[in-house]
């Protein structure tokens, strides 16, 4: 495993924060995606190893998990609100127009490499319907002039980089 | 009758112009002065305060939170847990997010009130994967309030102690489940636990007595210490205290939170004054008044109830006051306070279908009623929209539902199939009438599914 060095220091302050060394497993994954960008193999055994869990004790925990990945996904992850508050205000459509600026449908990464789209339920934002987070930041009102906004953003900070 | 005012207690600094998360605002405002004033309390005597203030959990079910709290076992020698239940994930529920980023130290204060009263030495506040910033904030909080001696070791010179940490799911709805949410913090799949046993009160997390309350009626608990329980019951209505924040949206004017007592509002001022009513042109058709597993109520519908002294008195829906009690005897409840509002463009057959894609989603998969039961639903519901809706759909999607509530290890068995069965009760003729009706225009409409 080739963590950096903060994570691993954050993984062995957050281990004691319980009792019991297996109720480090969410953070732990948490730490490691963040790090990684998924949760590898590898990064299973790895943490059942730390934990002195079987591997399964783990697997079982990234495969439950909507949040927990296996796979590496784009560079930007924007995730649209599904559920029924933002959809009456137009979620569906949402997605749609993320999904048409990026030429891409939901679930998977653009051919740049750039983005993914995921629709997700409840983002618990339902009074400012219909709601999208890109990676850790909540973006309300989204309309699709406001999802063809945010594209043109991610897009120049993609340009800006190369 | 005009609506009346707001009465912020929870909400007090929400959107305030200047007021920042940090504890020097919170010190500024007052803050830990009823933390100081419940360690010079005898920890019983701030349990018998929140009894008699007459507290209803705020996350769903309205339990008695000194009830809940009279339950723990103290005598097993083992150490007591309190967990915050800030896995906000009720669809139509977004009111813990507000406490959480904007006010994060009255949490905290509530949470050391509680812990002090319960002889909690370890509290885990269990928030949503989904609130990032929120977990920063919560624990950049948390050290704060221990670099002040409010937190930690020695409270205040008090020779109590007690610490806090921050715990991130990972995206799964059943975590809200209190039985849920303890095997998720033990680093498990979150599949609840039947009862009895495991009644967190006696066995909780890691086997040891634990308490779970949602974060709204935690903050609340701070506020009782401040004013006293009998001066807190008189918030709101006999059985119904305090006041709770309610989160309108849908096909409203002005969505949004909005902090009432209980029980003096009604669900037509709410609606109608509070969020400006329906939108331009629009009229109200169903209401769910308590987060989307809370069966839904038709606009203009009438409810026959019993009075105490055994007379009975009609009650139109929008005269249905917010709280817990007459919401339950109209068929209903009051649930997390998520008020999810639909107009006449919305056919109902496609909202069904919206929240039983939410179920189908999020159930665990333990029980197979609901496992297979939720996915069923979904796909009947789905099949309808997508243009091959047949006559039989609404019996069929009846007779799933039916065997589903009563046959599960968690009350999701219930949240699942009373969606179904309540829009089926109200709305039935949509469901009869959808194969024709999908092929008619609705250029109003919004895909919903």
């Amino acid at each position: 495993m080739n963590l950096k060095p903060e994570t691993l220091q954050r993984i062995e302050e957050v281990i004691p924060h319980y009792p019991v060394a297996r109720s480090a497993v969410l953070p732990l994954l948490h730490l490691i995606q963040e790090d990684a960008g998924f949760i590898s193999a590898e990064a299973t055994e790895w943490v059942a190893a730390r934990l002195d869990l079987q591997p399964i004790n783990v697997l079982e925990v990234v495969t439950f998990y909507p949040m927990f990945r296996q796979q590496p996904i784009g560079r930007r992850l924007i995730k649209v609100c599904r559920t029924l508050s933002c959809a009456l205000r137009g979620g569906y459509q949402t997605c749609a127009a993320f999904e048409q600026e990026f030429k891409v449908r939901r679930g998977g990464v653009s051919a740049d490499g750039e983005v993914t789209i995921e629709f997700v339920e409840c983002l618990a934002s339902c009074g400012t319907a219909p709601v999208v987070m890109i990676d850790d930041d909540l973006h309300e009102n989204v309309d699709c002039a406001r999802a063809r906004e945010l594209s043109a953003r991610i897009r120049a900070e993609a340009a800006a980089r190369r | 009758m005009p609506a009346p005012a707001e009465r912020r207690i929870i909400f007090k600094h929400i959107d305030e112009p200047g007021y920042t998360p940090d504890l020097a605002c919170y010190l500024r405002h007052g803050g830990y002065a009823s933390l100081r004033k419940a360690l010079g309390m005898a920890p019983a005597a701030i349990i018998d305060e929140v009894k008699k203030s007459g507290l209803r959990g705020r996350g769903g079910a309205g339990f008695g939170c000194g009830l809940k709290w009279s339950l723990v076992d103290r005598k097993s020698g083992k150490p007591i847990y309190l967990v915050v239940n800030a896995d906000e994930s009720e669809p139509g529920t977004f009111k813990d997010r507000y406490i959480i980023h904007q006010d994060p130290h009255q949490l905290l204060e509530s949470i050391m009130v509680s812990s002090w009263a319960n002889n909690v030495r370890q509290a885990y506040i269990y928030i949503r994967g989904e609130f990032p910033h929120g977990a920063r904030i919560l624990e950049k909080a948390i050290a704060e309030a221990r670099a002040a001696n409010l937190v930690g070791p020695n409270v205040l010179g008090s020779g109590y102690s007690c610490e806090i940490y921050v715990h991130r799911g990972a995206g799964a709805y059943i975590c809200g489940e209190e039985t849920g949410l303890i095997e998720s913090l033990e680093g498990k799949r979150p599949y609840p636990r039947i009862k009895p046993p495991y009644f967190p009160a006696v066995l909780g997390l890691y086997q040891c007595p634990t308490i779970v309350n949602n974060v709204e009626t935690l903050c609340h608990v701070k506020h009782i210490v401040d004013v006293g329980g009998e001066e807190f019951a008189k918030i709101g209505t006999p059985g119904n205290t305090g006041t709770r924040i309610l989160c309108v949206s849908g096909h409203v004017r002005r969505p949004g939170y909005y902090e009432y007592e209980v029980g003096r509002i009604t669900l037509g001022q709410l609606l109608n004054e509070v969020c400006g009513g329906p939108l331009p042109g629009r009229t109200f058709k169903a209401i769910i008044p308590g987060g989307s597993s809370a069966k839904v109520l038709r606009w203009g519908e009438t409810f026959t109830l019993k009075n105490k002294d055994g007379s009975t008195r009609t009650l139109a829906a929008e005269d249905i006051p917010m709280d817990f009690d007459t919401l339950a005897a109209c068929g209903t409840m009051g649930g997390s306070g998520g008020v999810i509002v639909m107009d006449d463009s919305v056919n109902m057959v496609e909202a069904l279908a919206n929240i039983n894609a939410f179920y189908a989603h999020e159930s665990c998969g333990q029980c197979t009623p609901c496992r297979e039961g939720s996915l069923w639903m979904k796909k009947i519901t789905a099949r309808m929209v997508h243009g091959q809706a047949r006559a039989e759909d609404g019996a069929l999607l009846q007779g799933v539902a039916d065997q589903i509530a009563g046959r599960t290890i968690c009350a999701f068995g219930e949240a699942c199939s009373w969606p179904t069965q309540s829009f089926l009760a109200k709305f039935g003729d949509e469901f009869r009438a959808y194969p024709e009706a999908k092929t008619a225009p609705r250029p109003e409409s919004v895909p919903l599914a």
